[in-house]
């Protein structure tokens, strides 16, 4: 049986390709070569500064360039119409997508259109050798089991992958790719969803699910004041701050800081929890981090069984103690 | 105007606990709500009903208990609602569950405006919504965190990764939301008193002109071909009340192994 190709849909903000599409484009390099087949990149945007270069080192052999006007602003409709579009012109047998909002956008939508299946927030991708099919690992209901799900006779086998679930590999400065300009039928581009603007997030509110470090509070912070001080270890440490339903709930901070089944699921490199006691719902959201560490009062609260650091204790003595080392730690390294 | 929204019942996960030795979830005898997301859906359409007059029909796809959530939306101030049940839809992955939807908007329709939650607390894919807009034929928008109509057009504003992004789409479309957009009010008593007097439209297949094997664990593009527990590898480390400087130390270990320090 022919294998076909794999195709990365790239996310491009402001003409920069971001990091999560180099992620995907060194797990499909990894997959493409299993069947002897090309990695082939689609970057839809207005301009693009860099990218391409990038995009051949990490492991793409295509790079489809889709340049329109009409990409300076996220347009859902034009976008996935643009992928099946691609899809349509380059038949590839599998396509990746990350599962930031815009790919959990975009791909249902392409999927649908295409009537073939799509697994969303995949930890894992693997080829089956009896069948060369596209395994497809990810968590099932509430993340305390996984799924590894196949599409056995639809094609392409589409799949959304979580950023920072894949780590990028070694960049080959040297590896060259094709670049190819996709060209877009007007019909794509005359689109009923008019995109109007877009306004950044201010400072506190950018997004934790790109962060390496998050200090997230719950319960036991008691109020909104104090999350200054999980807000102070966040900054040291260059991180940002979440927060359980709980916190949310009772409006001590907002809800693009919620992590969980209802917020967000993040993947730091390291996870602090401080006075959560660890519901399933937030525990779900946690699953992919590297590494966490706990803090709270309570020596029977769940978050200590699934933590890789426990510290039983007010979240008002350790936090400030944490503060304290890293100030020094930091001091130290400055002198 | 006419209005849909889509709901699902999910296992009430504030009461969901985990089984100490096996590491699932133990679902038996635990309560189920309507997915929360989708309480923000069902209250966008009651306030579109309130100023500017519309219908609300509800539907969920799901087993013949998914009555009990169905039956909470009339008490909530939906008009009509309808189960799409049927021994065929189970085991449906998204896109089957979108077909199966978007058969019945088609049957019972038109809509003006489809409303769903963004994504639901149990299978968490978000998928259900863009896939049932393009089986409609109608555009759509996600992560929604404001929206009014007028002249025929939703205008709308997204919550994203970097911030927010205004839209404006022609009706009919389908948009999800999210649960900043509104707080969901309490049933009354008289809608409760209601509720238990309305009939809720049962749906199978035929009814809505869905061929058996187009649906359900036959129809559905993917499928689940193993379930398995990952292998918990932490090694935890615990520090008590006593030893709280060592627990911080070794903290500031772990930052300085992972270069984050």
């Amino acid at each position: 049986m022919k294998t076909g190709d794999v195709m990365v849909v790239g996310e491009v903000r402001s003409g920069v390709v971001q990091p999560v599409t180099m992620e995907l484009i060194s797990r499909a390099r990894i997959l493409a070569d299993l069947q002897g087949s090309d990695v082939v990149v689609l970057l839809m945007s207005d301009e693009l500064e860099s990218g391409p270069g990038e995009c051949a080192a990490f492991g793409a052999d295509r790079i489809l360039l889709a340049l329109a006007p009409e990409f300076g602003l996220f347009n859902q409709d034009i976008q996935y119409r643009t992928v099946v579009h691609a899809v349509m012109e380059t038949k590839p047998a599998v396509v990746l997508a990350p599962a930031t909002t815009s790919g959990r956008t975009i791909m249902p939508a392409a999927a649908a259109a295409l009537g073939t299946g799509l697994t969303a927030d995949c930890t894992g991708l693997d080829i089956d050798f009896d069948t060369m099919d596209l395994i497809q690992t990810r968590p099932a209901i509430g993340g305390n089991v996984m799924a590894s799900i196949r599409t056995p006779n639809h094609r392409p086998q589409m799949a959304t992958v979580r950023p920072r679930t894949f780590s990028p590999g070694e960049p080959d400065r040297t590896r060259e790719a094709k670049l190819l300009r996709l060209d877009i039928p007007q019909e794509i581009l005359d689109s009923p969803v008019e995109a109007l603007g877009a306004e950044p997030a201010e400072g506190d509110e950018s997004n934790i699910q790109d962060m390496d470090v998050i200090v997230s509070g719950g319960k036991g912070v008691a109020r909104a004041g104090s999350f200054d001080l999980l807000r102070e270890l966040a900054s040291l440490l260059g991180g940002g701050v979440g927060a359980s339903r709980a916190a949310v709930d009772n409006r001590w901070i907002g809800y693009p800081h919620q992590v969980g089944l209802s917020g967000k699921a993040v993947s730091p490199r390291v996870y602090i929890a401080a006075g959560i006691s660890g519901s399933v719902q937030h525990l779900a959201g946690i699953q992919t981090a590297d590494f966490i560490v706990a803090v709270n009062r309570d020596p029977d609260a769940p978050i200590f069984r699934v933590a890789d650091l426990s510290i039983c204790g007010d979240l008002f003595d350790v936090i400030p103690r944490m503060i304290d080392a890293v100030r020094s730690r930091i001091e130290k390294r400055k002198s | 105007m006419r209005i849909a929204v889509l709901i699902k019942q999910v296992p009430d996960t504030d009461e969901v606990k985990i089984d100490e030795t096996s590491g699932t979830l133990v679902r038996e005898g635990t309560g189920t709500i309507i997915n929360p997301l989708d309480l923000h859906a069902l209250e966008s359409a009651f306030l579109l009903k309130r100023f500017n007059g519309a219908s609300v029909s509800v539907f969920s796809m799901g087993p013949m208990q998914a009555e009990t959530a169905l039956r909470e939306s009339l008490a909530l101030g939906a008009d009509d609602a309808f189960l799409l049940s049927d021994p065929a839809f189970a085991g449906s992955d998204t896109w089957a569950t979108a077909r199966v939807l978007a058969s019945a908007l088609i049957s019972f329709g038109p809509y003006d405006l489809v409303l769903a939650g963004e994504k639901a607390t149990d299978g968490e894919t978000g998928q259900v919504g863009p896939e049932v807009a393009v089986m409609l034929g109608v555009p759509f928008s996600t992560c929604v965190s404001s929206f009014n109509i007028s002249g025929g057009f939703a205008n709308l504003v997204r919550t994203v990764e970097e911030g927010t992004e205004s839209q404006r789409i022609p009706l009919p479309c389908l948009l999800t939301v999210l649960r900043d957009i509104n707080e969901p009010s309490m049933p009354t008593l008289a809608g409760k008193m209601r509720a238990r007097r309305s009939d809720i439209s049962k749906v199978d297949a035929a009814t809505i002109n869905i061929e058996h094997s187009s649906v359900g664990l036959t129809g559905s593009p993917t499928r689940v071909v193993k379930v398995f527990r990952p292998r918990v590898t932490r090694g935890a480390e615990h520090f008590d009340a006593d030893n709280i400087d060592k627990g911080v130390e070794r903290f500031i270990e772990i930052l300085k192994e992972r270069s984050l320090l």
